[in-house]
């Protein structure tokens, strides 16, 4: 179907001014007050909370595939993930990931 | 190191933010040719990729605009997916809050997964550099990546539909994610504030509007910080 331009603007002009809250909110608005310490120790552990939830879903049930498990993609993720703790090096992992994806698709899928 | 002048500084972040050209350019340019799909003309597709600069929040109000979801539906789902942005923002503070407000507001709207992460890995590699050399550096690190989301989303919204499905490009955000994550894990802590946020996405995936991402981001931070207090607490007690 096709999205209604008033739609559109509103969440395109509400996600930017969202989105640019979002981030000014510490960085901008508490400035230089120190941060106790509570809170700094959850801090250091945020995009390691956050990123992971952020992936799951994705390869769990893959939007390509209308959420139903594919082999390929859980192969790439399970080695992109493996190889970029390991190797402690992102683009190598990466590399490696798409790889393993089109080998993948080229013989199951 | 106090002897690297700003400038070397400013290299040292382009060069720690050019490998994501890698992901960058097929992201964005994915985005430009599935808004392009969903009927958005080359003004409305480039807009949003220069005010939101988020790709998965633009993928997640793409997403249910094109399913036709309510407006208000879409904008609070994809800002959930964006609220990892104010953690960031918090975690930057005490490494940029001395900054100039005008260099904090650009500093922020510059914060994305990519030049965060970094930067945090830098900042804490080098406690020595002033403001002025943390800032050259994350501008550094975002010099090669926001220009070229702006310029392929445009590219990806002019060539539209001639991208093959073949290409797998959906995958792209997983991997690059995933990618990132493994290095992060360096400690205890670390893995179980993975683990656990994993665990609680995929129990809380029912949740409407993106609520189990938020639940799992708190539950892994909590889940990491309390870990590091009981393995301090462990070490202390082996040392006396």
């Amino acid at each position: 179907m096709s999205i209604d331009t008033v739609d559109l603007w509103i969440v395109i002009i509400g996600l930017g001014l969202g989105s640019f809250a979002l981030r000014f909110v510490f960085l901008g608005l508490v400035g230089n007050r120190p941060l106790p310490a509570w809170v700094l120790r959850h801090l250091r552990y945020t995009a390691v909370a956050v990123l992971p939830g952020l992936v799951v879903p994705l390869v769990v049930w893959p939007a390509a595939t209308e959420g139903s498990v594919d082999a390929p993609r859980m192969a790439a993720a399970l080695v992109t993930l493996a190889a970029g703790y390991f190797l402690r090096n992102m683009i190598v992992a990466i590399v490696l990931g798409a790889l393993t994806l089109y080998g993948g698709l080229a013989f199951l899928g | 190191m106090t002897t690297e002048t700003t400038k070397s500084v400013y290299w040292q972040g382009v060069r720690d933010g050019a490998p994501f050209i890698l992901v960058i350019v097929p992201f964005s340019l994915l985005f430009g040719v599935v808004a392009t799909e969903a009927g958005l003309n080359v003004f409305e597709t480039l807009t949003f990729s220069v005010l939101a600069l988020g790709g998965a929040a633009q993928f997640t109000a793409l997403q249910l605009l094109t399913d036709g979801a309510p407006t208000v539906i879409a904008l609070i789902s994809a800002l959930a997916v964006n609220l990892r942005m104010a953690m960031y923002s918090a975690s930057l503070t005490p490494w940029l809050g001395e900054a100039r407000l005008g260099q904090r507001a650009l500093a922020a709207y510059f914060t994305v997964d990519q030049s965060y992460a970094c930067a945090i890995v830098k900042f804490e590699q080098n406690p020595g550099w002033d403001i002025p050399r943390r800032l050259s550096y994350f501008f550094g690190v975002v010099t090669p990546i926001c220009p070229l989301w702006y310029m392929f989303t445009l590219v990806g919204a002019l060539v539209g539909t001639a991208i093959p499905a073949g290409l797998a490009l959906d995958f792209a955000l997983p991997i690059t994610f995933l990618a990132m994550i493994g290095p992060m894990l360096r400690t205890p802590a670390h893995l179980a504030a993975a683990f656990v946020s994993v665990t609680c996405a995929l129990v809380f995936a029912v949740l409407p509007y993106n609520l189990g991402l938020l639940v799992a981001g708190l539950a892994g931070m909590m889940t990491g910080a309390r870990i590091e207090v009981l393995l301090e607490r462990r070490k202390d007690a082996a040392r006396t």
